[in-house]
């Protein structure tokens, strides 16, 4: 049993890394991006291409990859979402729906139905372990996952507090007509932060395809996780994430303990009871289930 | 706006009084059409029915409530599961599909009390995750065995002319006593909280618009809609695999006739749903494309003409083929701004509803 | 060649024509200060000249170069920070974060948090308290303090005195002089006439978006502009500017 908590809790390291984009985006540009989860799918394929055509690793392919999702992340956010935002708070969710569905569409044409994995490109790390004591043991990559995400969520948190870019974004998620008063170009920090996002999107991406397989149609649940594990852990830091993300997966874990078909079940269900709980202790006040990262900063 | 001129308040047009008619002459001639259509023709216009069904509801969730939802599925799923259930259960097949939406609506209650704190994208993203959920849940039922799926199978001690007559009929009359019951709604008093609400939720509250009653209704009338167009589904096709009931696709489909028609007009929403249907019968076979196509229109709309078809016709020309509001016509000046014409117009008849 | 210069501004809201064809040009090292009753469209000018607000007719004129169509951000860059109402500050970041925000812009000059705490000694010891927990004479120096950061040309400062005690906005306003000895241009927005005039050398006073007055501050008298304030000054006399 403790061999699966710990499990659970180094999967929890995965749902951090791509829940941590989506708050990311949320908390800085009011937009929950629904491309979000085929996004990172997208960045999977990407990978598996190199891999399987050119022979680059995957670990030296996120080399192109990331570079690629920053591009991308920089470009949607400048002829996308920034227009898109201009009509509303509902329109966004529209355009990045229709977003997914073309990703999601474009991936089945290009690459067929077969589901994929990047484990075959990863030599042993894919299943080498270390034993830890009491006979537990646990995948390298997983570990390597875990390592990833703290780093990740720590290094966005200096980078917010200690960077004069980061003070823009934070100032820019505030008020970003403010921000253009005191010299923050608000559209630049804005299409900054989404290029952050979609790099911490490709990372984790990259996990999806290292740790499982994938299809083109990933891309829903991947969302769906990412929404849950930042809203679970939603207390307004990015270690909130990661809570979320180890919560969603240590129930998940138990739900599959509990029935076979019980894994996603468990997951969905314990988001709905936080939720629940969350809504009726905090009164009307819901604005924000997903807050600024940066508010705990201080 | 000088004192001087009385404004004249209109609930019609000259327009919308003809449209009127047209309306009822083509409800009519839609019911006795089967007569003159071939059976594969009839199974089509059984689709765009419920089609419009969809688009309708949709819009009346986010058009008018202003709740987005990517969940909407789990309704379109549960009409076809609940429906299943009740004639598992013995009960006549056809009264099952609309028992089933009635359960859909009362479920849809308790649903609303949690989920319409939510806002805009958490609310959007949460349905699809009580969609996703309630689909697990559905394959662990015996009866549906899992993605394997089962049939309505009472279904078929009807033989086939009668069956497909019938649901063409069904279709028919659920789709316009829908519509009927959202026009009702929109033009009776709770029309103007419900536009209040679409124009500016916080300041609707407010001045004591009745904010969540208001969404909750249309929530619920939504819920039940779309819980009719998924039993009606499931009459047409009989075979019922939860993969393709609670599939996104369903919302998609939503989303793009609303988003194409003109989000928040109520004609849009039907335009959209036909030309959706055109699509899908032009280009339905390019199979991954088309998906692709659809998208990309949804995105584009969105981008460039979020009002959409109808919504950019009404505010360009002033037409109103089934008017949902008020005007104020102003007969010292004519081309005044409180005249639709230059200004938004659904905005205009808000503000000036108000004020009467 | 004037500092700035603000040639037939109109600016809307909506509907509203806050600011109906004003114009008036600054010397450096000037201190201008408006005046006016409220919605006369003074807050609605200023935040024009920053770039806060687009304007539907007219230009306004830095150093000579056309600022229409200049983003806010960069108009910072070219040396115009205004002190908005309100103060604005970013309540969930320290006193320091949002000092070194003024910074962004990156102009030359000798302005720097610890001059900034110099000039406003009340901030030392909240240097890394978030400004949301400030009393508002900190916050209303940390304001300042931002836009001072930025080492502008003109400081433009919206109501500085609005919700302080008398004490703190004498506090602020000896800060203030030492500024405007110092030669920076201000143009500043004041609801207290006689501090108005105290501390500029010229005033304008606003009536329903248009100017309804303009004078030196030393020579104009308390009554000329309270008529003009009220509007009063249509019927006495005929030195309605167009």
């Amino acid at each position: 049993m403790s061999n699966q908590i710990i499990q659970g809790i180094l999967l929890g390291g995965y749902y951090a890394l791509i829940a941590c984009g989506l708050s990311f985006m949320f908390s800085v540009m009011r937009i929950i991006n629904l491309a979000h989860g085929s996004l990172a799918v997208f960045a999977a394929y990407a990978l598996w291409l190199l891999a399987s055509r050119f022979h680059v690793s995957p670990f030296v392919g996120l080399l192109i990859v990331l570079p690629l999702m920053a591009v991308i992340g920089w470009t949607l956010q400048r002829f996308l979402l920034e227009r898109s935002a201009r009509g509303g708070a509902l329109l966004p969710i529209l355009t990045t729906f229709g977003l997914a569905i073309v990703i999601d569409n474009l991936l089945f044409e290009q690459f067929g139905a077969d589901t994929r994995s990047l484990a075959p490109y990863i030599g042993s790390l894919s299943y080498d372990s270390w034993e830890w004591p009491g006979s537990i043991y646990v995948g390298k990559l997983a570990v390597i996952m875990f390592a990833t995400a703290v780093v990740l969520l720590g290094g966005l948190q200096l980078f917010l507090t200690h960077t004069r870019l980061g003070r823009s974004i934070r100032a820019t998620s505030e008020d970003p007509d403010t921000a253009g008063l005191v010299g923050v170009d608000a559209r630049c920090a804005n299409a900054i932060a989404a290029a952050i996002a979609m790099v911490t999107v490709g990372l984790a991406g990259a996990f999806l395809g290292m740790r499982a397989t994938f299809d083109p149609y990933a891309g829903a649940p991947q969302l769906l996780f990412a929404f849950e594990a930042a809203v679970i852990g939603g207390a307004g830091s990015l270690w909130g994430t990661l809570i979320g993300g180890i919560v969603l997966a240590l129930a998940q874990t138990l739900g599959a303990q509990v029935h076979p078909q019980g894994f996603l079940i468990g997951g969905h269900a314990v988001f709905l009871v936080v939720l629940f709980v969350r809504l009726s202790t905090s009164g009307l006040g819901l604005r924000g289930l997903l807050r600024l990262p940066s508010r705990s900063a201080s | 706006m000088s004192a001087s001129t009385s404004p004249v308040i209109e609930r019609g047009t000259a327009t919308s009084r003809i449209a009127a008619v047209a309306v009822a002459v083509i409800i009519a001639l839609l019911a006795i059409a089967p007569q003159f259509l071939s059976a594969g023709a009839v199974d089509r216009m059984t689709a765009l029915f419920i089609y419009v069904i969809l688009a309708a509801m949709w819009n009346a969730l986010a058009g008018f409530g202003g709740l987005v939802s990517v969940g909407q599925q789990v309704f379109f799923g549960l009409g076809a599961y609940f429906a299943i259930r009740l004639a598992d259960a013995g009960l006549n097949p056809f009264a099952s599909l609309f028992v089933s939406a009635i359960v859909v609506g009362v479920v849809s209650v308790p649903l609303s009390l949690f989920m319409l704190r939510l806002r805009n994208g958490e609310f959007a993203i949460g349905m699809w995750v009580i969609a996703a959920l309630t689909h697990l849940l559905v394959n662990l039922d015996r009866l549906v065995q899992g993605e394997t799926g089962t049939s309505l199978i009472s279904l078929n001690v009807y033989d086939a002319g009668t069956r497909r007559m019938t649901i063409y009929w069904l279709a028919l009359a659920s789709m316009t006593a829908l519509l009927a019951m959202l026009f009702g709604l929109l033009r009776g008093s709770t029309g103007a909280a419900i536009r209040a609400i679409r124009d500016n939720e916080d300041a609707a509250a407010s001045v004591g618009v009745r904010v969540t009653g208001t969404k909750r209704l249309l929530f619920v009338l939504a819920a039940f809609g779309i819980g009719i167009a998924g039993a009606l589904w499931l009459a047409t096709s009989i075979t019922f695999q939860p993969k393709t009931y609670f599939n996104v696709q369903w919302t998609a489909y939503m989303i793009f006739m609303v988003l194409v028609g003109g989000i928040g007009t109520f004609e849009g929403a039907i335009l959209g749903a036909l030309v959706f249907f055109l699509i899908e019968t032009w280009f339905g076979g390019a199979g991954v494309w088309y998906l692709i196509g659809l998208g990309a229109t949804a995105v584009l709309f969105s981008l460039f003409l979020p009002r959409g078809l109808w919504g950019t016709v009404e505010e360009r020309f002033g037409l109103r083929l089934l008017p949902v509001g008020y005007r104020v016509r102003l007969p010292g000046n004519p081309t005044a701004p409180a005249d639709d014409g230059t200004a938004p117009s659904p905005r205009q008849t808000t503000q000036h509803q108000e004020k009467a | 060649m004037s500092l700035l210069s603000v040639e037939n501004l109109v600016v809307r809201h909506g509907l509203l024509q806050a600011v109906r064809g004003v114009s008036f040009t600054i010397e450096r090292g000037e201190t201008l200060a408006l005046v006016g009753a409220n919605g006369a469209g003074k807050t609605t000018l200023l935040r024009a000249i920053a770039g806060a607000h687009q304007p539907a007719a007219g230009r306004v004129l830095m150093d000579g170069a056309d600022l229409t169509g200049v983003p806010s951000h960069k108009r910072v860059g070219m040396g115009i920070a205004l002190v908005p109402e309100g103060r604005k500050l970013f309540v969930q970041m320290t006193v320091e974060e949002n000092l070194l925000l003024g910074k962004t812009a990156g102009r030359p000059g000798d302005w720097s948090v610890d001059k900034v705490l110099e000039m406003f000694p009340n901030l030392k010891p909240r240097r890394h308290a978030r400004t949301g927990h400030l009393s508002g004479g900190e916050q209303q120096a940390t304001a300042i303090g931002r836009a001072l950061m930025s080492n502008p040309d003109v400081l433009l400062l919206d109501e500085v005195s609005l919700g302080l005690s008398p004490l703190i906005v004498d506090r602020v306003y000896a800060a203030l002089q030492g500024l405007i000895s110092s030669g920076t241009t201000i143009i500043l927005v004041e609801q207290d006439l006689n501090r108005a005039l105290a501390v500029s050398d010229r005033v304008i006073c606003m009536l329903e978006g248009r100017v309804a007055l303009e004078g030196s501050s030393k020579t104009v008298s308390r009554d000329e502009v309270t008529k003009a304030y009220f509007g009063l000054h249509r019927k006495s006399s005929g030195s309605v500017p167009a």
